[in-house]
């Protein structure tokens, strides 16, 4: 973090009033318009940041600055990358200032796949702008005409020779400021020789050594620790809260205000064990549990964020499908899943005078200093937000309900105060991906071109909503819902539920035509570069060679959002007793210009694998407004042991801009799973997640097809009633393996390898979770007879990830 | 590795050995061996994910065995050794597991990198030659949930081929 504050924060300032040198020290600054105070205007996605700038200093470092955080998706790198590929310094060189509201560029929030999009142009055009800036000072220092001159490894020299004068040696003293113009040109991918390059991540010493400090690690003399009151239940409201037995207790500081009842102490357990002696009374309203929720997210459409919603019709899509020879009418369903981020929500906050400077694990750190400011009633000059390395997010991480807790908490302490969500309080207190039912109706010819597609999403919102196939009657739309369950951007969002319901349903299409899955999509897709992924992936599957064999299936998968194309060949092996195991899966990828090539494999490696838990076993389970399984030993995500063959295939368009690539991985998945459980059984699945028990039920779907397909029936037989969620509590011997309670999967158990960790006889303590003491001390009254909407929960950010 | 039988001491200081080095801190029986390391010794490498003994990230070695340090109960540990991530250097070098996960970036948001190190430390120093399935089952406790874990696996099969170098003989 740098140092000293500015007087204000760089974003809400004119350029002449920033301390560049003050903070930076002497050197060279470049700076990329827009620079006027605050969010850029027009709202939306774009513009996403207000501008960019990067320092240079006597030491020939360089310092650049984004609104952006990192907390995963190896953006640092790979826009360092791009950098120190304009400037022409080794990756080593630069230091990317990320997230911090102080002295970084406005931005809108990480999501939406958009970093390497929108940031990634701008730091570009600002560094070839400081590039060009040194040539013309060693012009002026006599070392030759501008154009005679180039910038190589850290030097401007004359073009050919050796030689020249290093950057340091070119802003030594200096206090300039260069406003890079718009126009200025970039190197063309093409001309690239650090981008695009495999590139070791210069700071990984400092992670397989454990002396990166994340959020969680932050420490402070005299540090307090924080816990606060929430609501035991989805749709509770407090009544009426006595912290009176508190009142005057040593080392605890208590604060009181409205509806926010909160401590600090000097341990994170007597943090909890105090808010556990809070009184609170809380009124619950009926919610629905599993069995009614998809009535209940039909029933209850939901008014506002129309941004979210997208129609789309062309054509006579009822009288098409009427006349059409193949048709299908069915119903996918896609699960309300969690983030589980590894590290919980976590804040530390800190005052100095009237301003507070909170470190937290945000992926909105704007938004955050505006929510801080606002819950605090103070200028939003004085809160600085600052997002220090993350435990990862996936969309789960939006806003900054943490930090201002522990805002207030510090202000009444008069000491910092970290706050860290327990595991528990992480599943009960953040928001999931929405629940997504999905209506599909499809009409084709007989050779499976599409003639009629009317689709139809409940509640997960627009993304990747309209088909990338050719269609010419459409009737495509999507439907917000007051959801239950608090509900917000998840990695791809709702682009996984569409994506879903479109490669299954046509995959289905396929199968009623007696065409081959490969052959269906090639004769409706005319995107050429969709096509090019399609074909790589099957080509590398051996897709039109595959040999079936009794429990083995093939199941392929396409899809297009937010610029990047992916194509998915799923191969899977359903054994005698049923149990499903997906043995491999090939991922071809296409994001326009690669700019750090072994990032982009990981993610698509980490999206697929992340996928295939929603896809085969993730589910959020609820009853009364409870989560049933808020615990990594009930919330099952995958393991080593589900670890199928990746291979990830990507193709590098260097004439195209770089499009997002953490999300779209993700979305070919679970289609190409279903498909391929389909060819091994010729049973369909249509809900996510497709094996909950870990096993294909006996009974096949009945033919798609029918007027009323019993689809719904079986799904929810599937999925039998919440009552039944496994919900074993660890205990006893068993527990040790860590293994006893993750129950709802059935695997092969098998001989532990030597280095499996074993608590010993008397070592073992009963977990501590602290969430749970403070729900303890609730109250419940009766719920309310009548079943009220719940309250609109967060909707407005939805449809990002 | 055998086992331990810990002595019984009540005084007001635990004494253990931390990374090597002997480590005196107040008693609190009802602390876990992770909390000791965090906030009492500030030793950040291991990490809190669950607190129940699923995720693997607070993983480190106790008398040379891996354990879950969140569900160590402090009270047994008096004259016990912990060897936590910062501790796995060797010479001062990054172990060959360490220098395996930083060569391949075996990692993305990099929080379940410690526990992750420590089990495939743990692992190698048992089985220098782990099958596939033998990586698979000793490190199906730690979970990435970047699900970085085609990566994780490469890298410890090639820790355990630089670790073979290492010892001087071939891989």
């Amino acid at each position: 973090m740098i140092g000293p504050r500015p007087r204000r924060p760089w974003d809400r300032s004119p350029p002449e009033e920033r301390e560049y040198f003050a903070l930076l020290g002497d050197g060279l600054v470049a700076q990329l318009p827009p620079q006027t105070p605050g969010p850029p205007v027009g709202g939306g996605w774009s513009p996403p940041s207000g501008g960019a700038w990067l320092h240079i200093g006597a030491d020939g470092a360089v310092r650049a600055f984004t609104g952006k955080a990192e907390v995963g998706q190896g953006t640092r790198v790979a826009l360092s990358l791009a950098i120190a590929e304009e400037l022409r310094v080794p990756l080593e060189r630069v230091d990317l200032v990320m997230a911090d509201t102080d002295v970084c560029p406005w931005d809108i929030g990480t999501f939406g796949s958009r970093s390497m999009v929108d940031v990634s142009p701008t730091l570009r055009k600002v560094a070839a702008g400081a590039r060009l800036a040194l040539i013309d000072r060693a012009s002026q220092q006599g070392l030759g005409p501008s154009s005679a001159l180039e910038a190589v490894d850290g030097e401007v020299r004359v073009r050919g020779k050796e030689h020249g004068i290093p950057y340091a040696g070119l802003v030594r003293a200096a206090h300039v400021v260069v406003t890079v113009p718009p126009g200025t040109p970039l190197t063309p991918a093409a001309a690239w020789r650090r981008a695009g390059q495999p590139a070791v991540d210069p700071t990984a010493e400092e992670v397989v050594s454990g002396q990166r400090v994340f959020v969680s690690d932050l420490w402070r003399p005299g540090l307090r620790f924080g816990a606060y009151l929430q609501p035991p239940r989805y749709g509770a409201r407090l009544v009426r809260v006595d912290v009176g037995r508190l009142r005057g207790r040593a080392g605890v500081t208590v604060v009181h205000d409205g509806e926010f009842v909160g401590v600090a102490a000097g341990s994170p357990v007597a943090a909890h064990a105090a808010l556990a002696e809070v009184d609170a009374e809380w009124e619950l309203e009926a919610q629905p549990g599993e069995r009614e929720i998809e009535q209940y997210l039909r029933a209850h459409p939901s008014s506002g964020d129309s941004w979210d919603s997208d129609e789309h019709r062309v054509g006579e899509p009822d009288a098409a499908y009427d006349r059409a020879p193949v048709r299908l009418e069915a119903t996918y369903r896609s699960a309300y899943i969690a983030h589980v981020p590894l590290e919980t929500r976590a804040a530390l906050a800190e005052w100095d005078g009237n301003r507070v400077t909170v470190q937290v694990g945000t992926q909105t750190p704007f938004r955050a200093r505006e929510a801080v400011a606002e819950g605090l009633g103070i200028p939003v000059d004085d809160v600085r937000i600052v997002v220090p390395y993350t435990g990862a997010g996936f969309g789960g991480k939006h806003g900054g309900p943490v930090a201002l807790a522990a805002a207030r908490l510090a202000r009444a302490a008069k000491a910092p105060v970290m706050i860290l969500f327990s595991r528990e309080e992480e599943f009960r207190h953040g928001y999931f991906r929405p629940m997504a039912i999905v209506d599909v109706r499809v009409g084709a010819e007989r050779d499976g071109r599409l003639v009629s597609w009317k689709f139809h999403n409940v509640n997960a919102g627009a993304a990747a909503l309209l088909p990338p196939y050719d269609v010419p009657n459409q009737a495509v739309d999507n439907e917000l819902s007051e959801s239950p369950l608090p509900q917000d951007p998840y990695r791809a969002l709702a682009a996984n539920a569409n994506n879903f319901a479109r490669e299954a349903a046509l995959d289905e299409v396929a199968s009623l035509a007696g065409v081959d899955p490969l052959a269906a999509r090639e004769r409706n897709l005319s995107d050429e570069r969709l096509l090019a992924v399609l074909h790589r992936a099957c080509g590398a599957a051996g897709w039109t060679q595959r040999r079936r064999s009794p429990g083995k299936g093939f199941g392929l998968a396409v899809g297009l959002e937010k610029g990047g194309r992916v194509a998915t060949v799923a191969e899977v092996r359903v054994a005698s007793d049923r149990t499903v195991r997906v043995d491999r899966l090939i991922v071809a990828y296409e994001a326009g210009t690669i700019v750090h090539p072994e990032n982009l494999r990981s993610q698509v490696e980490g999206a697929s694998i992340m996928a295939l838990g929603g896809a085969l076993f993730e589910a959020v389970h609820f009853e009364g407004g409870r989560i049933l399984n808020d615990r990594l030993s009930t919330y099952r995500v995958p393991r080593f042991s589900d670890l199928p063959a990746v291979e990830v295939l990507l193709l590098d368009r260097k004439d195209l801009p770089p499009a997002g690539a953490g999300e779209t991985p993700m979305i070919a998945v679970a289609p190409a799973v279903a498909n391929a459980i389909f060819d091994a059984t010729r049973v369909r699945l249509r809900s996510l997640p497709l094996v909950p028990e870990g096993k294909v039920p006996e009974r096949a779907a009945a033919p798609p097809g029918t007027e009323t397909p019993p689809v719904v029936k079986e799904a929810r037989a599937r999925r039998g009633p919440s009552g039944t969620v496994a919900r074993r509590r660890r205990g006893g011997a068993a527990g040790r393996t860590g293994r006893a309670a993750r129950s709802r999967t059935p695997r092969p158990r098998k001989a532990r390898g030597h280095g499996r960790p074993r608590g010993r006889p008397g070592t073992r303590r009963k977990p501590s979770r602290p969430g749970r003491a403070a729900h303890g001390s609730a109250r419940r009254r009766t719920p309310a007879p009548h079943r009220r909407a719940p309250r609109r929960t967060r909707r407005g950010r939805r449809g990002r990830s | 590795m055998a086992e331990r039988v810990p002595p019984l001491r009540t005084g007001r200081y635990l004494e253990l050995r931390v990374n090597g080095a002997p480590v005196r801190v107040e008693r609190a029986p009802e602390r876990s061996l992770l909390e000791l390391l965090r906030l009492d010794l500030r030793l950040t490498g291991a990490k809190y994910g669950c607190g129940e003994g699923e995720c693997g990230a607070c993983t480190v070695l106790l008398d040379g065995a891996p354990v879950r340090s969140c569900q160590v109960r402090t009270a047994g540990l008096d004259g016990a050794s912990v060897v936590t991530v910062e501790g796995l250097r060797e010479s001062g070098r990054l172990n060959a597991v360490q220098r395996a996960f930083a060569e391949l970036g075996a990692f993305q948001c990099g929080f379940c990198t410690p526990g992750m190190v420590v089990s495939a430390t743990a692992l190698l120093r048992a089985n220098p030659s782990p099958t596939d399935a033998a990586i698979r089952a000793a490190m199906d406790g730690n979970i990435c949930r970047c699900c970085g874990y085609t990566r994780i696996l490469a890298a410890v099969r090639r820790a355990g081929d630089l670790a073979a170098l290492d010892r001087g003989r071939p891989a």
